[in-house]
């Protein structure tokens, strides 16, 4: 019983029925019964004609709950309408199915939920277990994100962006329940890179590889947070990574920079780094000058502040950190603080030689984490300048 | 895609406006109380938002390890000094404003007199997954 190959043939599946005339929250349901249906038969009996096996179920499966509620309908309402069947032209709809799933009307928990389901073919279990939320909640964010969307016409073209954020959001989530959700969006950003022509889809893609490339590293055995700097680097899976750098150089050539690309330009350095000391700074600092370009994101100057440290001297880092500063208390005032802004100037002051500040910092840093590894990290490194300070 | 926890208190919040102690209220009160919690618990789920709720009885201990071979120590019950938590329920919403927003909505129960008791409700973040940046 192959899951992956099952899974990576459902946008096919479903797009086949949309194109017939299915509604697409009738069709996705087709689908998933076709899956359930799959999983069972198959290992007993399985299909010469994988994909054609699957549509010919979920027609069937979708004919069947028409008829129901058509029947249905005409008792209530003595109405007799038959949904005629459409043609199934030969077209790859499932750049559509990516559109609508990430459609804008959809909150972006909404979004990931149905993504995961029509493009990933996950059962509603599956990503309820990876948020960690009860299978009947999932299964109601799931019909309601089905209902949102059930008025969209299919043919309008819809918006890289978002799509590739939805994506970008799966990756994030990384790894809980049964299903990597991380190597669930390589695998959806791979499919969509397949079926259409766009540089910062690859360029998602290459961010994708370089940073799932040195996810190994990334953890100590009991579970706590490893700094770049200290990565055992032989952990790093260099095929990824060699993968990663060259669809990241063919988008590049292209021309068309887009703030993905441009932040696995960043990663891509990293990578190629054989030790942290020899990281190109210099390179990095450019490429955020590029990504605060794109983006204007406070906490993209923020990493920034970061690099220029580190290829200037803290002393400059510092500087940047003040600039920024003054920028944000000019534009918006106090509002929302930036995620790991005192962690970065604890980091800074570490670095020249003021830890007395930098242990006030870690513990501020520590107390604004969102996530629990981040916070023993930056507790731990309050508490080493502690030490160091009475010592 | 966070999640919350909303934790109603017997005691430490500060006091709900309209703060009528729960068994002087009519019975029908009551029930409509309950109700509201209830319905407020079954429409998030509808929209996809709940994740637990359960209440919790007011008999709170603390315990403390009290050395080898020693029994733990407690406070016994109803120390006059500490929190207590009533109940919880964990939602997992788009955002802050609609935590905020929610545990508004449940602070409007119905109290005594029919009208919303607007109690102080503890909303807490949780902690979440790590997830990969730039610098790391």
């Amino acid at each position: 019983m192959d899951e992956a190959l099952l899974r990576s043939l459902t946008p096919g599946v479903l797009g086949i029925l949309v194109r017939r005339g299915a509604d697409f929250a009738a069709a996705e349901d087709a689908v998933q019964d076709a899956l359930v249906e799959a999983v069972r038969a198959w290992p007993a009996d399985p299909p010469r004609d994988a994909k054609g096996w699957l549509v010919t179920v979920a027609w069937r499966k979708f004919l069947d709950a028409t008829r129901a509620d058509t029947a249905r309908r005409r008792r209530e309402d003595r109405l007799d309408e038959e949904p005629a069947p459409g043609p199934a032209p030969d077209v790859d709809d499932t750049l559509q199915l990516y559109f609508l799933c990430a459609h804008p009307s959809l909150t972006p928990s909404s979004a990931v939920a149905l993504t995961l389901r029509a493009m990933g073919g996950l059962t509603t279990r599956q990503i309820a277990q990876a948020y960690l939320v009860p299978e009947a909640t999932m299964a109601q964010r799931i019909s309601r994100a089905k209902r949102t969307v059930s008025g969209v016409r299919f043919d309008r073209p819809g918006d890289v962006a978002t799509v590739l954020r939805v994506l970008y959001l799966v990756f994030n989530e990384g790894y809980s329940g049964d299903v990597d959700l991380a190597v669930e969006a390589i695998r959806l950003t791979r499919q969509l890179a397949a079926v259409i022509d766009h540089p910062e889809v690859a360029g998602l893609l290459a961010l994708m590889l370089l940073h799932h490339a040195r996810r190994a590293a990334r953890t100590a055995p009991d579970g706590s947070l490893v700094p770049l700097a200290e990565q055992d680097r032989g952990r790093w899976d260099t095929k990824m990574i060699a993968e990663g750098v060259g669809i990241l150089r063919t988008a590049l050539a292209r021309d068309r920079l887009g703030e993905y690309q441009a932040q696995a330009a960043i990663a891509a350095l990293h990578a190629d780094a054989p030790t942290a000391g020899e990281t190109d700074w210099a390179q990095i600092v450019e490429w955020y000058d590029e990504l605060a370009a794109l983006t204007d994101s406070p906490v993209v100057r923020l990493n920034r502040a970061v690099a220029v440290g580190e290829a200037r001297g803290p002393r400059a880092g510092l500087a940047a950190l003040a600039a920024l500063d003054e920028a944000s208390a000019g534009s918006s005032g106090r509002g929302h603080p930036v995620p790991r802004h005192a962690a970065v100037a604890a980091y800074l002051h570490e670095h020249a030689g003021d830890l007395a500040t930098a242990a006030r910092l870690y513990a501020e840093a520590a107390g604004k984490a969102t996530d629990l590894a981040e916070r023993d990290h930056l507790t731990r490194r309050a508490a080493r300048l502690n030490a160091l300070l009475r010592g | 895609m966070a999640k919350y926890l909303l934790l109603k208190h017997y005691r430490g919040a500060p006091a709900a406006v309209n703060d009528v102690p729960m068994d002087q209220w009519a019975p029908e009160e009551i029930s409509a109380h309950m109700q509201y919690m209830r319905d407020f618990a079954a429409r998030l789920e509808g929209t996809g938002e709940f994740v637990d709720g359960q209440a919790l009885a007011p008999e709170g201990t603390w315990v403390r390890y009290d050395g080898e071979g020693r029994p733990p120590v407690t406070d016994g019950p109803f120390a006059e000094t500490k929190d207590l938590i009533a109940g919880w329920m964990v939602i997992d919403v788009d955002s802050y404003e609609r935590a905020v927003e929610l545990a508004g909505e449940l602070s409007a129960a119905p109290g005594a007199g029919g009208k919303p008791i607007h109690e102080w409700l503890e909303l807490r973040p949780f902690y979440g997954v790590s997830s990969p940046t730039v610098t790391e």
